[in-house]
């Protein structure tokens, strides 16, 4: 036996991780048994649909979350009853959630220290602090300003400063929630360095993820959750099709076509025209002229925070119009109301359901009633009948479960929220134009073919859709065109045959990140 | 169903532990829990004229409980029912007095109910519309709207409307005067059974109808019921104004079934004591009847044990129910 394979013999016997658990959230299941085990030195992922567990079962490792029962090892069994963050810090574990933990008013060097401050003489030793940040980076070969004020950085920057901060600290085992969630394709690129240099210096790290072919990429093993359960783990080797089974549970939707290319003289559907839109720093829409003709599907790509989300919003009425305008098939809707918009034909799905497309505390009926109150109401009052009807009609039709209307639309999963405002929007009659917005966010692989289908649907029915996605493969999936915003305006398109290019999706990277 | 009987159930909770806090606060007091508690039910209950005042008083918090409840389902909260129950009572006095003597009582009781709800609703709508077009808080304009329309109303009163030595305008045509309920003389008015039908249709407004629907939609999640392109800043003003009208039915019970005239202070704190009436039914009208019934009780069964405890005890027992109610409303909505 070589000295290397007896190291490795002596790590596969004490794995850095070692967690089974069970955690019961609310009436459900949400780990149920669930196993994992990592060695050191190793890049895992962990893969499966939306409320497979995997969140739960590493926020149980890191102490967030406690497990109802199981057991965890890490180097050493750890008493789960008694496990917390503190505890897992000590023992060499970080996590990174998706969306941060950074406070945005303070430098870097103050959220690394925020909470553990060192001090001198009675105030915070600043210099101290940011010493030891760029030192912590440089140990994970980042360099980074510590003086830099979090909220001003892109989400990219974020995130590796905040793994810069974590690693140092977490030479057992790097969690990362979803860490390409909001990143271009370079950030991507930057940020799986980091982690096969942090494998390769002989720490794990576990990549919660959804995305397959970033799987195949950079795990050396893949865990598998479905409901609560671990269903499959390899090694090397596996092809993404093959996880993409054991994460549904049978064959994954098949890819289908682009909505049909809509004819050359199909006339325009959803237009602005220099439109500028005031942000709460600067112009957050500044000068954008875009026009989707009837059945076309219009993507707009960019790194979070260029704009989209005002740009969105303008269109939908929801938010002050500085100048230009806003058309829909010809009629000018610039200063129309919420409600003339949707009259004249727009179908929004908003950004944030929670905020803009639901009330989680009522029932799937008066969600339904909330978006389609015209055609359920009679003589002042709402038709109690007409509006179960409507409501059992489009739950059937998006497959949206449980199919009761009585249901609290809060009580759902994300991806039946979702699909219960998608149906709820573009079945109404009459639409001419969808605004979508991030429209499978969140949402798993079944519920992502089923609102995708409904887009496509709606485009050949002759709507002009307009879709945000910071996916490129959801943009690719279904776009005909992709526009990309940068700083509140478009600095690049992509059509036709140009899409089709190999080199596509590294020139609209390029432009989210802002080259030109 | 499940959610009134807990309604229900949270109530009994908070009555049980007034009760026991309330036991406390006597033998602090130095009195009988036991003795207490007999003569605050027989002063109320006993005998048919004790539970006529129950009913009596019970009657404009009806009102003001619905003036509360209303806002509450859009997302406001109408602290104001105090400056809209004297503004109406004071134009209904003034209407009620002016009428023709010979006037049928349907329309002289009509023409001032309309009045009264007239002169509180737009008080309502004032308070909503500062709120929703101009970003004042409507706990604030209401602080403050209150403190001015009681100033006005009596200077208005001094100047011109006041007959006599008296703090007190002309008595309304006999036309306009609310029939007595009965019950051996006490002071309940026909318009408990307003209040009562009024609740009812308040209920029903809210539970069946589009407007119903939009006030609810818009009170529990504002950007998704602009985004779904309903009224919401329409709703909210008429929900103020609706408000505005029904504290302007207290102050018509007081005028046209009470006091027959506008005196300075009537129905003075019935506004705020609405708030609690309302806060307990947890903003169901139906359930506003017998939190009103029970704030009621508490303010007449108040006078009955005067002798045996310091007055102001029953003020704290009702701010103990409230408190109560508070906390149990709160570990509810926390699971």
């Amino acid at each position: 036996m070589t000295v290397a394979a007896s190291e490795a013999a002596a790590t596969a016997v004490v794995p850095a991780l070692r967690v089974r658990a069970t955690r019961q959230i609310g009436d459900c299941l949400a780990v149920a048994g669930a196993s994992l085990e990592v060695a050191a030195g190793t890049v895992h992922a962990l893969v499966g649909e939306n409320g497979a567990g995997k969140s739960t079962l590493m926020r149980i490792v890191y102490g967030l979350t406690r497990a109802d029962s199981g057991l965890l090892e890490l180097g050493a069994p750890v008493d789960l009853a008694h496990h917390s963050v503190a505890g897992a810090q000590a023992l060499g574990v970080g996590m990174v959630h998706q969306h941060g933990m950074l406070v945005p008013t303070l430098t870097l060097a103050e959220n690394a220290v925020l909470g553990r401050e060192p001090m001198h003489h009675g105030l915070v030793d600043r210099a101290r602090a940011a010493r030891e940040l760029v030192a912590a980076a440089r140990r994970v070969g980042q360099t980074l300003d510590p003086d830099a004020v979090a909220g001003e950085l892109t989400v990219g920057e974020r995130q590796r400063a905040e793994i810069a901060m974590v690693a140092g600290r977490a030479g057992r085992l790097l969690i990362l929630d979803e860490p390409t969630a909001l990143l271009t394709p370079d950030e991507v690129d930057a940020l799986f360095d980091l982690v096969r240099r942090l494998a390769d210096a002989g720490g794990a790290v576990v990549l919660v993820t959804h995305k397959l072919d970033e799987v195949a990429r950079i795990a050396d093993e893949v865990t598998v959750l479905r409901a609560g359960r671990t269903v499959a783990t390899w090694s090397y080797e596996v092809s993404t099709d093959e996880i993409a089974r054991a994460m549904v549970g049978g064959e994954p939707p098949p890819t289908p076509a682009r909505p049909p290319q809509p004819a050359a003289e199909a006339p325009v559907g959803l237009a602005v025209q220099g439109l500028v839109v005031r942000g709460p720093r600067g112009l957050a829409v500044d000068g954008i002229a875009l026009a989707v003709r009837a059945g076309e599907v219009v993507g707009v790509a960019g790194i979070e925070g260029n704009g989209q989300r005002e740009l969105a919003l303008a269109i939908a009425g929801l938010t002050p119009i500085t100048r230009g305008t806003v058309t829909l098939a010809g009629r000018d809707l610039t200063r129309a109301s919420v409600a003339a918009r949707r009259d004249a034909g727009l179908a929004h799905l908003p950004e944030d359901r929670h905020r803009h497309g639901l009330i989680d505390g009522a029932t799937l009926a008066d969600n339904v009633a909330l978006g389609r109150l015209a055609e359920v109401r009679r003589h002042g009052t709402i038709d109690r009948a007409a509006l179960d009807a409507l409501t059992a009609r489009l739950l059937a039709e998006l497959d949206v479960r449980p199919p009761d209307p009585a249901a609290l639309a809060g009580a759902l999963s994300g991806g039946n929220q979702q699909k219960l405002v998608v149906a709820r929007e573009l079945d109404r009659p009459g639409v001419r134009a969808v605004l979508a917005v991030h429209p499978t966010r969140g949402v798993d692989l079944a519920a992502v073919a089923r609102i995708r289908d409904r887009l496509r649907a709606a485009a050949a029915g002759g709507a002009a859709v307009l879709l945000f996605a910071a996916d490129l493969d959801e943009l690719f999936a279904l776009a005909h065109r992709i526009v990309v915003l940068y700083r509140g305006a478009i600095v690049g398109q992509l059509d036709g045959a140009a899409l089709a290019d190999a080199d596509a999706r590294t020139r609209l990277g390029r432009w989210m990140a802002g080259a030109a | 169903m499940t959610r009134s009987v807990e309604t229900v159930r949270g109530a009994i909770v908070a009555l049980l532990v007034a009760m026991a806090a309330g036991s406390v606060l006597v033998i602090v007091a130095g009195g009988s829990p036991l003795e207490v508690w007999r003569t605050l039910l027989t002063s109320t209950l006993g005998d048919r004229a004790s539970l006529g005042q129950v009913i009596f008083r019970a009657t404009p918090l009806v009102f003001t409980g619905l003036a509360v409840a209303v806002p509450l389902r859009a997302g406001l909260f109408n602290i104001g029912a105090e400056g809209q129950l004297t503004a109406a009572a004071l134009t209904c006095a003034v209407v009620a007095a002016l009428v023709p003597s010979s006037t049928p009582a349907v329309l002289a009781i009509g023409a001032a109910v309309a009045t009264a709800m007239a002169t509180g609703a737009a008080v309502g709508a004032t308070t909503g519309a500062l709120r929703v077009y101009r970003g004042a808080h409507e706990v604030i304009v209401a602080i403050l709207l209150n403190a001015i329309i009681a100033g006005v109303a009596l200077w208005l009163g001094n100047r011109s409307l006041f007959v006599g030595e008296a703090t007190r305008t002309a008595t309304i045509v006999p036309g306009a005067v609310l029939p007595s309920l009965g019950f051996a003389g006490s002071s309940a008015s026909w318009s408990f059974v307003g209040a009562v039908i009024t609740a009812g249709i308040i209920f029903w407004l809210l539970a069946r109808t589009t407007a119903g629907f939009v006030w609810t939609a818009t009170g529990r999640n504002l950007d998704a019921a602009r985004a779904a392109g309903l009224p919401v800043d329409r709703a909210r003003v008429s929900s103020m104004a609706l408000a505005g009208a029904l504290a302007g039915l207290a102050g018509a019970h007081f005028v046209l079934g009470h006091k027959h005239a506008y005196e300075n202070g009537l129905g003075r704190g019935v506004g705020f004591v609405g708030i609690a009436v309302a806060l307990l039914a947890q903003g169901n009208a139906l359930a506003i009847v017998g939190s009103a019934l029970l704030f009621g009780l508490l303010a007449q069964g108040g006078l009955g044990v005067a002798g045996l405890v310091p007055k102001e005890l029953v003020d704290v027992l009702q701010a103990v129910v409230l408190l109560a109610a508070a906390i149990t409303m709160r570990v509810r909505t926390r699971r």
